[in-house]
């Protein structure tokens, strides 16, 4: 069969099943893809045809993602594998374990493909924070595929890989996702394991499924998820069978939309699109309602203040003591420490670490961390009482633009960081998200809503997305390359 | 003008637990360099702490042994600052709401007791060991300490001379060894000790500008740097001089403490809530199970000693000193029921043997049963003390029982009356004007004759029963 990379994972295992292909058939399918398209992408940072193929002849007897290839996000941990988070400083860094996802889809057969693109430390909303090269927006090579998880969202849209792993610290699953026309998800916070992550911000960080359509993300959900009692953060609460939720109805679903999500000023043709994707679903018999989540205008604030805090600390280790970059020559302890990460980290992780730090120091931490502590809980609240009050789900746009342009934005780090600003909210709450397809620009450059859950239940988003997928065929729609 | 010393101590103990704070890595002392790590010790990217179960719980045991209250809620802190040692360039440690808070410790000084208020007790992570190259200038780190479970104990400045503080870091050390919870050993890293020191007028309730010792690895050492630092500072003041906030090191070659950093250039910690481990709820029945679980300490075990045992305070407060001792000797008043006797050979004959060869009673070859087994049979009148004396010595030094000693060697006592008559006529015929002296009055002149009558028999004579038959013999002869 020719064109096995352009099939979903649930269409190749049908395949598999019946025996009419072979794992290997697939890896050399995906492989050739990406040896014709990436040097346009440039989505992946390692890419191994021969380790993908031994990998493929020595699978499990079992397994659910048994011979699908799956890239994983340059700041997950691959035994033996160069993982750099894409930055200097941690160069020629291969760690001696493997993180905690890449053991369960080992398990169940899934062949660990390639290392993808990043922003540097997962800073970024452009993926052109990498210091090894910008990765490019597969529906236009002038613009950028978004961020941190650039790389993943575009090999994934591009067909170079059947699925892709990524991490959302603040919409860095959701937001490429939705630039580059696929499905992202972030898990509720404490639904996958951490362990392996190469930490942003903790309290923040999960790692999720970026798939070609729904049925993917829920079986590589599924694959991923559960508790893992080398992560302290994991909650200990029971998988479901997320297949079971995808059903093409959703009569009764009740559909909040948050008014703070459609504000004045948003591009036209995201908000067209979204609106028409509420209208699908209240056709289909969901229950759409308004809602509110006033704290949402403080999200971004809160954000930076957190997440950077907690980065200055994590990326504290990288110190040139005992692996990655160190400095040439250094004349003494100190000067060690500063050259290495002087020279190793870039200008968006060096402002990252600038502001942590400050916001940490003594006599600003009340006024700034403290008090950004008590505004989370305020946003964390917003989202519980709208579940309470019954709400299924929440619909929003998932970024307030299309894929803007290489360079854009690169000069403004402020505009930058409103990329995020409707995923932040819910790496905030710790709830689970999703990104998905929902129309296309005249110029032709995909769309995303996002559906917010509540904690733990990503199943009823799955039924939301399935009963619009279902309905639409954003999702079969193809970059020309 | 005369002033005192305020000193408060922060000592650090290292718990005996199999593995260490947040990962599996064994805990044990030494290997080589780098040998008991794995990522998570070693701080890799990625990695993430689990906090070891049995640590919290030998946490809380010390805790509630110096009277704190225990926390109903497990936080954790991280403690920024960059050093080579430091593997994550933090130290996940605990801040604003430590384990425990508000205990006390009573410690035994100048014939009385004093109350010396802990301030708290929490948990941390060590760092690892930098090993300087000598004459050279590179430097090298070793991780095997890198995660260790560490109690750090702070005590209000309650300590008013280095005698206190002496006495403090020894009453607490013989506590956690009663707990069992750690080794206590300064040279291993096991228990180390920063002081606080400030001073003040005699009698001043006020707080002086203080100093921090560091680099102290024995408890005189503690106690000599204080007094340096007293005399240091008391001069100070005479000169008119104003004492500054400062870091010092203890130079134990010199016997002086040097400037090592000032507040100015103190660390900015940056403090914050541990996001890799979620505060917990602490269950107060699993506390108090700890509590009923803790053992009889040194203080209270004294006075049992003391009220229930009839021994006196010295006794009491020796056996105490260490718990092996302590438990050895209930074990053997177990078996034989004379406290005061026991005592007595345990402090007597027995520790003068360990002590000369530099052993432990618990590893002694002398099991308390046969310790009692022996002072049996000198009630029995089997033996005499004297032989006992000797006996005991073999039976530290093989492990063997009284009763074979005894039966091996033909050493039981001479009873039989018969064979003893016969010695006591020939004692007092050879030696007949004694024998007119004890018969005029000289009631000493009967002990030269028992004497005489333990001579012939080597000893083996039961002295009562010559005694008796001497007196016998004697005044039929009036
Ligand atoms: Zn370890």
């Amino acid at each position: 069969m020719d064109n096995l990379y352009s099939l979903t994972a649930g269409e190749l295992l049908g395949l598999l099943d019946k025996k009419t292909i072979k794992p290997e058939e697939i890896i050399e399918s995906v492989y050739s893809r990406a040896q014709s398209v990436d040097k346009k992408i440039k989505g992946y940072l390692n890419l191994d045809r021969e380790k993908a193929l031994s990998r493929a002849k020595s699978l499990p007897s079992s397994g659910k993602l048994k011979g699908i290839p799956v890239a994983v996000k340059d700041n997950i941990c691959v035994e033996g594998e160069l993982t750099t988070c894409a930055s200097k400083i941690l160069r020629g860094f291969k760690p001696p374990y493997n993180a905690t996802v890449i053991e369960k889809l080992k398990s169940e057969g899934a062949v660990i493909f390639g290392k993808t693109n990043m922003d540097e430390f997962a800073f970024g909303s452009s993926c052109e924070n990498s210091s090894y090269f910008p990765t490019l927006n597969p529906w236009d090579t002038a613009r950028i595929p978004g961020g941190s998880s650039g790389g993943s969202a575009a090999v994934v849209s591009a067909d170079e890989a059947v699925m892709a792993i990524g991490s959302d610290t603040g919409g860095s699953i959701r937001q490429p996702a939705s630039l580059c026309g696929v499905v992202g998800m972030k898990p509720t916070y404490g639904r996958v394991s951490r362990y392996g992550l190469i930490a942003f911000a903790s309290s923040l960080d999960q790692i999720g499924p970026l798939t070609k359509d729904i049925k993917d993300a829920a079986l590589l959900l599924g694959v991923i998820a559960g508790f893992d009692e080398k992560d302290s953060t994991s909650v200990n609460v029971p998988v479901p069978d997320y297949a079971s939720y995808l059903k093409n109805d959703v009569k009764g679903v009740k559909i909040g939309i948050p008014k703070e999500y459609f504000v004045e000023g948003m591009d036209k043709e995201v908000e067209a699109s979204v609106r028409e994707a509420i209208a699908l679903l209240k056709g289909k018999g969901a229950q759409i309602v308004d809602v509110s989540l006033p704290h949402t205008e403080y999200a971004v604030a809160v954000y930076y203040i957190l997440a950077t805090a907690e980065a200055s600390s994590n990326l504290a280790r990288f110190d040139g003591v005992q692996y990655g970059y160190r400095c040439e020559d250094p004349a003494n302890l100190l000067d060690m420490y500063e050259r290495t990460r002087g020279e190793g980290f870039g200008a968006e992780a060096k402002r990252r670490i600038i502001l942590g730090t400050y916001v940490l120091s003594s006599g600003y931490y009340d006024a700034y961390y403290l008090k950004a502590q008590k505004v989370r809980m305020l946003i964390k609240n917003d989202f519980e009482q709208v579940f309470k009050s019954g709400c299924d789900c929440i619909l929003t746009p998932t970024s307030p633009t299309p894929a803007f342009k290489v360079g854009e934005r690169s000069a403004d780090p402020l505009s930058m960081y409103l990329s995020d600003i409707f995923t932040i909210s819910v790496n905030l709450a710790g709830v689970p998200a999703l990104s998905m397809p929902c129309g296309f620009t005249k110029s032709g450059l995909p769309i995303g809503m996002q559906l917010i859950g509540n904690f733990f239940e990503e199943g009823k988003i799955f039924n939301a997305a399935y009963a619009y997928e279902s309905n639409t065929d954003w999702h079969k729609r193809s970059p020309k390359l | 003008m005369a002033y005192e010393p305020v000193i408060g101590l922060e000592v650090h103990v290292q718990l005996k637990t199999v593995s260490k704070m947040f990962c599996g890595c064994t805990t044990e002392f030494g290997g080589a360099p780098n040998t008991h790590t794995c990522p998570v010790c070693l701080g890799f990217p990625g990695v993430l702490p689990v906090l070891n179960r049995r640590a919290l719980v030998e946490a809380i045991r010390v805790a509630l042994a110096v009277g704190c209250k225990v926390s109903d809620k497990v936080k954790f802190h991280r403690k920024n600052y960059f050093y080579p040692d430091l593997p994550k360039d933090y130290q996940i440690s605990q801040y604003d709401e430590p384990l425990s808070e508000n205990g006390r410790l009573n410690i035994k000084i100048n014939g009385g007791e004093k109350t010396i208020k802990i301030k708290r007790v929490h948990m941390e992570e060590d760092a690892g060991k930098l090993i300087h190259e000598e004459g050279g200038d590179s430097s090298f780190v070793d991780f095997n300490r890198s995660g260790m479970p560490l109690l750090e104990i702070v005590s209000e400045p309650d300590i008013n001379s280095p005698e206190e503080a002496y006495m403090y870091l020894t009453d607490l050390k013989l506590l956690l060894r009663y707990l069992g919870v750690s080794d206590c050993d300064m040279e291993k890293g096991s228990l180390r000790c920063d002081a606080n020191i400030s001073i003040r007028k005699k009698g001043g309730t006020g707080l002086g500008t203080k100093a921090e010792v560091k680099n102290m690895n024995s408890f005189k050492a503690v106690k000599s740097a204080l007094e340096f630092e007293f005399e240091r500072q008391s001069k100070c003041l005479e000169a008119g001089e104003r004492i500054i906030q400062e870091t010092r090191l203890w130079d134990p070659d010199k016997g002086i403490t040097v400037s090592m950093r000032s507040k100015e250039e103190a660390h900015d910690y940056r403090y914050f809530p541990e996001p890799d481990l979620v505060p917990f709820a602490l269950e107060a029945a699993m506390v108090e199970n700890e509590r009923k679980d803790l053992p009889e300490l040194p203080e209270a075990r004294k006075a049992r000693f003391i009220a229930a045992l009839s021994l006196t305070e010295y006794d009491a407060e020796v056996l105490t000193q260490d718990k092996d001792t302590a438990d050895y000797f209930e074990e053997c008043v177990k078996f034989y029921n004379k406290p005061k006797i026991v005592s007595n050979w345990l402090m007597g004959d027995v520790s003068g043997y360990l002590n000369a060869k530099n052993l432990s009673v618990r590893g002694s070859k002398l099991k308390p049963q046969a310790l009692a087994g022996l002072l049996k049979e000198v009630d029995s009148g089997k033996i005499s003390g004297k032989m006992a004396k000797d006996i005991v010595i073999e039976m530290l030094d093989t492990g063997k029982d009284a009763s074979a000693i005894i039966s091996e060697k033909g050493l039981a006592q001479i009873s039989d009356t018969g064979e003893l008559e016969k010695f006591a006529e020939e004692a007092i015929a050879e030696n007949a004007k004694t024998a007119e002296d004890f018969l005029n009055g000289k009631d000493n002149a009967l002990m030269f004759l028992v004497g005489q009558v333990m001579k012939k028999t080597k000893g083996k004579a039961n002295p009562a029963v010559v005694n008796k038959i001497l007196r016998d013999k004697l005044s039929k002869k009036q």
